[in-house]
């Protein structure tokens, strides 16, 4: 049987017709198995509508790696980056413990742990399976998950079982040695250092074995790629296809995040970061005919919060050893709070317009568009200027499809600035505004709940239409409105390809 | 005879993991080898384990100050481009 791969929207509690299957957003959690519906409906990493409600945090137990990948290094812990391995507190698994229970008690809609380094979790065995072992303990409500490069993973397939994690993430960059050796220039295995393609093939082999053996546990894997442009970019499309027929139920693929000042590889060799363009295609490529994971946000090996926030600064070690915290009692808040969010999710679906009458008018043969959101909780909420991030969406006559985030702040002023604050100032206004137009490049619309003169014009001048017509709306109906509108001014019979060359 | 860390260790605990000697321990401002514990791995196995894991170039010695894992040996970055970047440092 062959999995879909992705799943975008949260399940409902029976089966049969869901409103969403037949409302706006496609419905790819339609296509799973009821089981597995039920295990990812309130997880924010796996449920894009559940990352508005539901947080996620991880616990920073397990500094060591195994590997060395191009796109890593392990000398940073800065403040200011955002990315996958990067930490600011590394802790022991009794802290984490702490740690966890606070936040769980001060954030109950907190929904899900995981341990994904800054190291490899399974390069850490005992830190790892300890915190794990205490806290399906002490707080059986929290949702295990571990992210690791796969490389010992086959032999603790058991014990992950054993302590009830049912969400296991590998990072699978590539099938093809010779595609792993542009990645990976050395494993540490049985004892060595082993170098170059003789490594990369056993990472390869380690990864596919632990993949197979984890599904036929019943234990749920999402597959992450880093999509590095040159490197896999075409072979990714053959990776998403393996891992999904060997039971993949999601497969998210992200983008190479590479600057000179991280210190990475691809960083110091100046490897180019795909464009949003090139994501978004090779997302669409290995989606078939499924929607793919598009809201990861890479989020840091120590994040707590929402995707996209991060509240660790209220819980360092300081702070927590002078909270007292009720388990008992919390745990009997934040069941309440999780079912209400639940009933919260499932009631705002349902009252969605749903995508026919909001399509209503525009034939069928109209040409998709790609529009930018600055949104806020789900509306058109944010200032152009506020904006760190823009939602895009394709309207077309089927309707609106989320596509993915696109961010326009910086991830690090840089080696020398690191950890000095105030990212806003580095740059001039002017080029952050040249950035913002280059990251939307491919959107002919953005939305916005207010937009200042300059940037307007600006924006216009590119191609793109600013539009605050549509403050504080649901985003969905903001977007096929403005569709709609676009229709009856006939700009939508223009092909695409037409449009650009004019 | 043993292995020595320098002040290019980031404290990233690989080494700790697989020390068949437990010789390896935590410090400010990075780990040490405990001079009397480390065997380099003789008898053990046919590399020594803190350097055929440490990711960091320059950042395991011997007792001549020899890395084990020269400028340029870990991450396939030349040298050039490091000096190029201010990012070389020497062998102390």
């Amino acid at each position: 049987m062959e999995l879909p791969v992705i799943s975008n929207t949260p399940a409902t509690q029976s089966g049969g017709c869901s409103s969403s299957g037949c409302g706006t957003a496609p419905d790819a959690l339609a296509h799973l198995p009821d089981h597995i519906r039920a295990k990812v409906q309130d997880h924010p990493c796996y449920s894009e509508d559940a990352h508005h409600y539901f947080a996620r945090m991880h616990v920073a137990v397990a500094p060591a790696c195994n590997i060395q990948c191009n796109y890593c290094n392990r000398k940073y812990d800065c403040a200011n980056e955002s990315r996958p391995g990067v930490v600011s507190e590394l802790l022991h698994p009794d802290q984490a413990i702490k740690k966890i229970l606070a936040v769980a008690a001060n954030i109950p809609q907190m929904s899900v742990l995981g341990i994904a380094g800054p190291g490899d979790p399974l390069a850490n065995p005992e830190r790892t399976f300890e915190t794990f072992r205490q806290l399906s303990e002490k707080a059986p409500d929290i949702k295990l998950c571990v992210s690791t490069n796969g490389l010992n993973l086959p032999q603790y397939v058991d014990e992950i079982a054993k302590y009830n994690i049912d969400h296991v993430t590998i990072t699978i960059n590539c099938i093809d040695p010779e595609v792993g050796a542009q990645i990976y220039p050395w494993i540490f295995w049985n004892n060595k250092r082993i170098r170059g393609v003789e490594g990369a093939k056993i990472l390869i082999e380690q990864q596919q074995k632990g993949l197979e053996l984890l599904t036929a546990k019943g234990i749920l894997v999402k597959v992450n790629s880093v999509l590095i442009p040159g490197v896999n970019d075409q072979h990714l499309k053959e990776v998403s296809k393996v891992v999904k027929e060997k039971g993949a139920f999601l497969h998210n693929v992200m983008p190479l995040i590479a600057e000179v000042e991280h210190g990475t590889y691809y960083g110091i060799m100046e490897h180019p970061s795909p464009t949003a363009a090139e994501l978004q295609e090779l997302q669409d490529a290995c989606a078939g005919d499924m929607s793919m994971m598009r809201h990861c946000r890479q989020c840091r090996a120590d994040a707590v919060g929402l995707l996209g926030e991060d509240r660790g600064a209220e819980f360092t070690m300081d702070k927590i050893d002078v909270m007292e915290i009720d388990y008992e009692a919390a745990m009997v808040r934040r069941k309440e709070v999780h079912d209400a969010l639940v009933e919260q999710m499932e009631a705002k679906r349902a009252l969605k317009t749903p995508a026919p009458v909001l399509a209503a008018g525009v034939p069928s043969d109209a040409r998709p568009v790609l529009m930018a959101v600055a949104a806020k909780n789900g509306v058109v909420g944010e200032h152009f200027g506020h904006a760190r991030e823009f939602l895009v969406y394709e309207a077309s006559p089927t309707g609106h499809r989320f596509i993915g985030h696109r961010k326009v702040d910086l991830y690090c002023a840089g080696l020398d600035t690191c950890g000095d604050g105030d990212l806003g100032s580095v740059a001039e206004p002017e080029s952050i505004l040249d950035k913002t137009i280059t990251t939307l490049k491919g959107c002919e619309v953005v939305l916005c709940s207010k937009i200042g003169f300059e940037p307007w014009g600006k924006l216009e001048a590119n191609g793109i239409a600013p539009n605050g017509e549509h403050a504080m709306e649901p985003i969905e109906e903001a977007v096929m409105a403005v569709y709609r509108d676009m229709h009856k001014a006939g700009k939508l019979s223009t092909p695409i390809s037409d449009r650009k060359a004019a | 005879m043993a292995l020595q860390i320098t002040d290019a260790c980031v404290n990233c605990w690989a080494c700790v993991e697989v020390c068949p000697n437990n010789a390896i321990y935590e410090d400010k401002p990075h780990f040490l080898i405990h001079e009397d514990k480390c065997t380099e791995c003789l008898g053990d196995h046919a590399e020594a384990q803190c350097a055929a894991i440490c990711p960091i170039e320059m950042a395991i010695i011997n007792e001549l100050g020899e890395a084990l894992n020269p400028a340029g040996s870990l991450t396939g970055i030349p040298i050039e481009r490091l000096i190029e970047l201010g990012l070389y440092k020497k062998a102390a």
